[in-house]
């Protein structure tokens, strides 16, 4: 067993080099909630710790452009306290403190939780609905993706070599719009989404949907943007029966495994129950 | 082997120790500077038995790295007790028995520290989900929900 | 909150703070992994990947050979120990299957069975070396569920077991180790006399005791003996099993019990221990044995899980005419279902006639079970409860006047034979009834259920010493490991009987060389057997120090009274001497004849068992099948509660555990035979959010066998709470539910496939 180095760099084109002169054996230590447990089980085995958090873009929230731009690094704990972003993006907040623990939540950061790539993520069917954009800094330099673009199976991303999530952006978005997600766990806390719906619509003066987007977690190999399912959303006041076509476009576009935490039937049926739910907050949100 | 030197402050003590990089802050408390208070129930974020404060923030010791914690404030249950003076939480939890087996206690104590001093006034709710990362398996919870809102209402001098 | 009941005791049935506190809250209390000794080494295990499989070869050369490894262990460097004669008694001791689970033979059994040890220098180096030893498996057809082991063409696990009863020479192996049976009366006849029979099957899955503190030793050894360190249930039989599995005298070892952090039965059985002392025996240095959260789960207790039918005829107005349970318990990989206390308890809070009840004993290729809290009977009650609700709504009889009807009461006699004493069972369901939860109303989509439950107690062997030092503090010396609080009892009693101050005594967990044998932490028996033996101590000490009293008056020993901490005369005519309590008389006692001390070395009996029966509040999700424990309250007749804080934690913890066996708990394998689930993530015991506060309903009939009335009181609570949380979900969504656990998909399923 090699022993493996730690660097703390202070910039990203540092940081990037190290990465890219590692020729893959080397990873991104965010909040490190998820990388510390890997390595526990051998799940990687790196040879070097890139740590990002003495960068100060991944570790700063600031406004831009009308939106928030959120280094990667930033602990979710962090986005609660931030008034401002919270008000502006109670969807996002919410989805990444449903990340573990009190405990969990002091370390777990929105970009380590998108580089990750599990499909059961919390803050990326969030941040997909928000259409947020990843930044991107790699040896070629910087380039923005929208998040749903990163995670392209479990635990892979599109990231090349020697590219970082440096910042999510979440853009200004139209008066008159709210976003929500809710996710399904058996308990209370602590467990991993069975399935979880992120919606964030935008209406018109007379409450009728003008925009939506949904993303869905934890029922396919990636989280998902559906468009269908916001395209039943568009152009109703949530109606009973824009809801049922939401509920019926969101399972339509499940393709779940059955596993410990859920079967294909039950978590193709409670993705449809959930979407009703953060529509109808997305909605409430919105008109507020 | 290729150690790294790391200072941090360790309940207000300056602390140099030599780590690993795999070593997390909890193999460091306790195998390295013998701080046998805070216990490893899991090892992965999942029982907060290991729960400490770093620069204020609750985390699980065993999710940081021993090599993060450079320069970084650490608060763990040693220091909870002012000398023989026990922290109100401390004193509430013998007196209200909200503790059995013992081993998730001092994670307990330190969650709910800081827990009260970010909200001083938590509702039931608020201290059952703010502690839900803190796993017990003897007490059913009760106790010690009744145990935190009771130091509460006594720190805030109702 | 309940009442105060005791008035008349200073300390005995008062809150007083544990002894053990202050170090408890400060972190400085030294837990199984807390000790680090110069020169420790870290020992680790290698387990197997297989369900079942043939050890073909193992080689630890390449282990053997990294820097830094001191000492690598098979099974060859233990002990074969031979086949015992059978047959066994309800308590299984079979230390060759024990050695057999400690390390493997020639087979592995199950997914985490150990194959090797290594302790070397570092974590690192060990973890490194458990990868360099190599394992050449077969691997075999296994089997996961106790109903397919059965089946003819199963894979068998032990091809030397036959079932009890059969010719060994003759009869086919068979998974089934035995079927024990116990009757009374004459079920066929009572079920002809019933109005109504119903007869439903039920299966539970295997749960996880799930303390928090994962099982940790620390072993020294020379030839001068051996010295373990470890978080036990009890350190004695850990020393005698520990004998047995390494071939060394009982007297050469001695082990120490750490703090112990949860065990619920779980840390009643050896696991690492006996190779951690082989490993220090080779290396001549401490090991160190930690088990990692997923060793937990693979490789130590969970308990069985279960198919259970139970069929129960009943009257119209309500009397049960005869009942009879199945059961189907998975064993594990080696015999020893807690089949006997299921049988025993499953039917007794009620006055029956006709009852039989019987179950199988199956290998599986799954961990051993170990005892978890009331071993075996939740899940046989959770059927036996479930019928009678049933039976309740079909005889359109209150669930709780149909218990009243068939209650137990004092003469009662159980299955087993076993005639009751005083016992509160009746009163509990009068306070149930009358209690405001009881009619409180309920909501939409909210439910109430309800269940008993039963335990029989342990007594058995204890000791106890209390030595009096020369200023009249007192240090109470007792062999059973505290995992609740039960120092603050043993303290409050012999302060009791003493006569001073609670803070005057220091209660004291021996190790098993400075006290005689001490029985299990287990079994609900402490404050009950290890109480009585703390109390006769006390008394035994009172007789000397009135002894000492009456050589300084100069009268007889019968002339000296012991009353409220002071040796008095016993009459006017006995003289006037100035009554002299217990520090000054020990202060004398250089010139009496020596140090004031008193001991008892006894086997416990008489044990009460106690009854309880919970209520619970649910909220479900129809939607979802999401379910959300409203309100809950636990009455249980709890003898005496020496220390109420500490009873009415246990039955708080123990409704918490059951609320999780309900709803979440369950140990998922995959088609391989692995366990899926080795963690806290994915085995999701209840946290704090979860649940409400836990109210409490104390019933006090004490227990007249012993002095202070106590009949213990830890299993008793885990029996009700799956029937009871159960029986809350079928009442809001008017649906019945006979599989644990009652999760989600399950819930949501029978919704949709009733039409909802």
């Amino acid at each position: 067993m090699a022993d493996i180095q730690y660097q703390a760099p202070e910039d990203l084109a540092a940081a990037s080099a190290l990465l890219a002169g590692a020729g893959g054996k080397a990873r991104i230590l965010a909040g490190g909630t998820d990388l510390l447990v890997q390595m526990k089980f051998d799940v990687v085995e790196p040879t070097l710790l890139i740590d990002i958090k003495n960068i100060a873009e991944t570790r700063t929230i600031a406004e831009e452009d009308g939106g928030f731009r959120v280094g990667a690094a930033v602990p979710g704990a962090e986005l609660g306290e931030d008034a401002a972003l919270a008000a502006a993006w109670p969807g996002v907040v919410e989805a990444a403190e449903l990340i573990g623990s009190t405990q969990v939540q002091g370390r777990a950061s929105l970009g380590g939780n998108l580089c990750n790539a599990s499909p059961a993520a919390d803050s990326v069917p969030a941040m997909i609905a928000a259409g947020a954009v990843a930044r991107v800094i790699g040896p070629d330099g910087q380039r923005d993706v929208a998040v749903e673009d990163i995670a392209t199976g479990p635990g892979k991303t599109s990231l090349a070599s020697g590219e970082i999530v440096a910042s999510i952006f979440l853009p200004k978005r139209p008066a008159n719009s709210g976003d929500a997600y809710l996710r399904f766990i058996p308990r209370t806390e602590m467990d991993i989404a069975v399935v979880g719906v992120g919606i964030s619509l935008s209406l018109d003066g007379d409450g009728v949907c003008t925009a939506a987007r949904v993303g869905l977690g934890a029922v396919a190999p990636t989280a998902l943007l559906v468009d269908a399912a916001a395209d039943a959303l568009i152009g109703s006041k949530l109606d009973e029966a824009a809801m049922d076509n939401l509920a019926a476009a969101v399972s339509a576009a499940c393709s779940p495994i059955d596993d410990k935490r859920g079967t294909v039937e039950f978590r193709t049926d409670i993705a449809g129950v959930l979407a009703r739910r953060v529509a109808s907050i997305a909605f409430t949100r919105a008109g507020k | 082997m290729a150690k790294t030197h790391v200072t941090t402050t360790i309940n207000g003590d300056e602390t140099e120790f030599l780590c690993e990089t795999e070593q997390t802050l909890l193999d460091v408390l306790r195998d390295e500077l013998h701080m046998t208070g805070t216990k490893e129930g899991c090892g992965t974020g999942d029982c907060g038995a290991c729960s400490v404060t770093m620069d204020g923030r609750l985390i699980c010791s065993c999710l940081v790295l021993g090599v993060e914690t450079h320069g970084h404030k650490i608060e763990t249950i040693e220091g909870m007790a002012d000398g023989d003076a026990l922290h109100p939480l401390q004193r509430n939890f013998i007196d209200m028995a909200a503790l059995q087996c013992g081993i998730c206690t001092p994670g307990v104590l330190v969650a709910a520290k800081n827990l009260l001093e970010k909200n001083p006034d938590p509702s039931e709710t608020e201290v059952r989900f703010w502690l839900a990362g803190n796993l017990c398996r003897c007490t059913g919870y009760d106790k010690i929900i009744r145990a935190v809102m009771e130091t509460a209402a006594e720190m805030r001098g109702a | 909150m309940p009442d105060e009941v005791n008035t008349e005791f200073k300390w005995v049935g008062k809150r007083n703070p544990r002894p053990d506190g202050v170090d408890k809250v400060t972190g400085r209390a030294k837990y199984g992994a807390d000790l680090y000794l110069p020169g420790m080494l870290v020992g680790k295990t290698l387990r197997s990947p297989h369900a079942h499989a043939r050890i073909k070869s193992i080689d630890t050369s390449k282990a053997k050979a990294l820097a830094g490894v001191k000492a690598v262990v098979t099974s060859a460097d233990f002990p074969a120990i031979p086949k015992p004669p059978g047959p066994h008694g309800p308590m299984i001791s079979d230390f060759r299957d024990n050695s057999m689970n400690m390390m493997a033979r020639d087979k592995v059994l199950y997914d985490g069975h150990p194959v090797a040890a290594v302790a070397a220098t570092s974590e690192k180096i060990a973890r490194q070396a458990l990868k360099l030893i190599e394992v050449d498996y077969e691997v075999l057809p296994h089997v996961i569920d106790p109903v397919e082991a059965m089946k003819p063409d199963a894979p068998i696990l032990h091809d030397d077991q036959v079932t009890e009863g059969e010719d060994e020479k003759t009869a086919k192996p068979s998974n089934v180790y035995r079927i024990p049976r116990a009757q009374k009366g004459d079920v066929e006849k009572g079920f002809a006399e019933a109005d109504l029979v119903i007869e439903r099957e039920f299966t539970t899955k295997a749960v996880h005791q799930g303390y928090i503190e994962p099982h940790a030793c620390v072993a020294q050894a020379s030839d001068d003996g051996v010295e373990l360190f470890c978080s036990t249930q009890g350190q004695y039989v850990d020393r005698g099993s520990c004998a047995k599995l390494l071939g060394l005298d009982i007297s050469k070892i001695r082990v120490t019990s750490s703090e112990i952090g949860g065990g619920f039965g779980g840390k009643i059985p050896i696991y690492s221990e006996p190779v951690a002392i082989r490993l220090a025996q080779l290396a001549r240095r401490p090991v160190k044995m930690v088990m990692s959260r997923d060793e937990v789960f693979r490789a130590t207790g969970p308990t069985s899980g279960a198919h259970v039918r139970i069929k129960i005829g009943a009257k119209k107005d309500g009397t049960i005419t005869a009942a009879e349970g199945e059961m189907t318990y998975q064993a594990g990989a080696f015999k020893g279902a807690s089949i006997g206390a299921a049988m025993n308890c499953m039917f007794s809070p009620y006055d029956l006639e006709n009852i039989h009840v019987w179950g199988y004993d199956v290998c599986v290729n799954r961990p051993k079970v170990a005892a978890y809290r009331a071993p075996g009977v939740p899940m046989a009650a959770f059927g036996v409860e479930g019928v009678i609700n049933e039976l309740a709504d079909e005889l359109g009889i209150d669930r709780v006047d149909l218990r009243l009807i068939n209650a137990a009461k004092e003469g009662t006699q159980n299955v087993m034979g076993m005639k009751y004493g005083p016992i509160g069972f009746q009163e509990m369901l009068e306070k149930m009834k009358a209690h405001p939860h009881y009619n409180a109303p309920l909501g939409e989509n909210q439910g109430r259920g309800l269940a008993a439950g039963y335990w029989l107690h342990a007594g058995g062997m204890s000791c106890a010493s209390v030595n009096v030092s020369d200023d009249g503090t007192v240090t109470l010396i007792e062999g059973n490991p505290d995992i609740g609080g039960s120092r603050a009892s043993m303290a409050a009693m012999v302060a009791e009987e003493l006569g001073i101050d609670y803070n005057k005594v220091r209660p004291i967990i021996s190790d098993t060389s400075s006290l005689g044998f001490t029985f299990l932490t287990a079994g609900s028996r402490v404050t009950f057997a290890t109480g009585m033996a703390c109390v006769l101590a006390a008394r035994n000490a009172i007789k000397v120090a009135c002894d000492r009293a009456a050589q300084m008056w100069g009268v007889s020993e019968e002339e000296v009274v012991w009353e409220d901490g002071h040796a008095r005369p016993a009459g006017a005519n006995v003289g006037d001497h100035e009554p002299m309590s217990l520090a000054e008389i020990a202060a004398k006692a250089p010139m009496t004849g020596g140090p004031i001390a008193g001991h008892a070395e006894i086997n416990a009996t008489g044990q009460g068992p106690a009854t309880g029966a919970h209520l619970v509040d649910v909220e479900v999700d129809r939607e979802s099948g999401h379910v959300k424990v409203l309100r809950y309250t636990v009455f249980q007749d709890v003898g005496r509660a020496i220390s109420p804080d500490y009873v009415e934690g246990q039955l708080q913890g123990g409704a918490v555990q059951g609320i999780g066996w309900a709803l979440n708990e369950e140990y998922i394998y995959d088609d391989k035979g692995r366990l899926e689930n080795p963690g806290f993530l994915d085995y999701r015991v209840p946290v704090a959010s979860d649940v409400p506060m836990i109210d409490v309903c104390m019933i006090e009939v004490p227990n007249p066998n012993h002095p202070y009335g106590v009949r213990g009181v830890g299993e008793t609570p885990i029996v009700p709470p799956q029937a009871a949380v159960a029986n809350a979900v079928e009442n809001a969504v008017g649906l019945r539910f006979r599989d644990l656990p009652v999760s989600p998909p399950k819930i949501r399923k029978a919704i949709k496939d009733a039409g909802g």
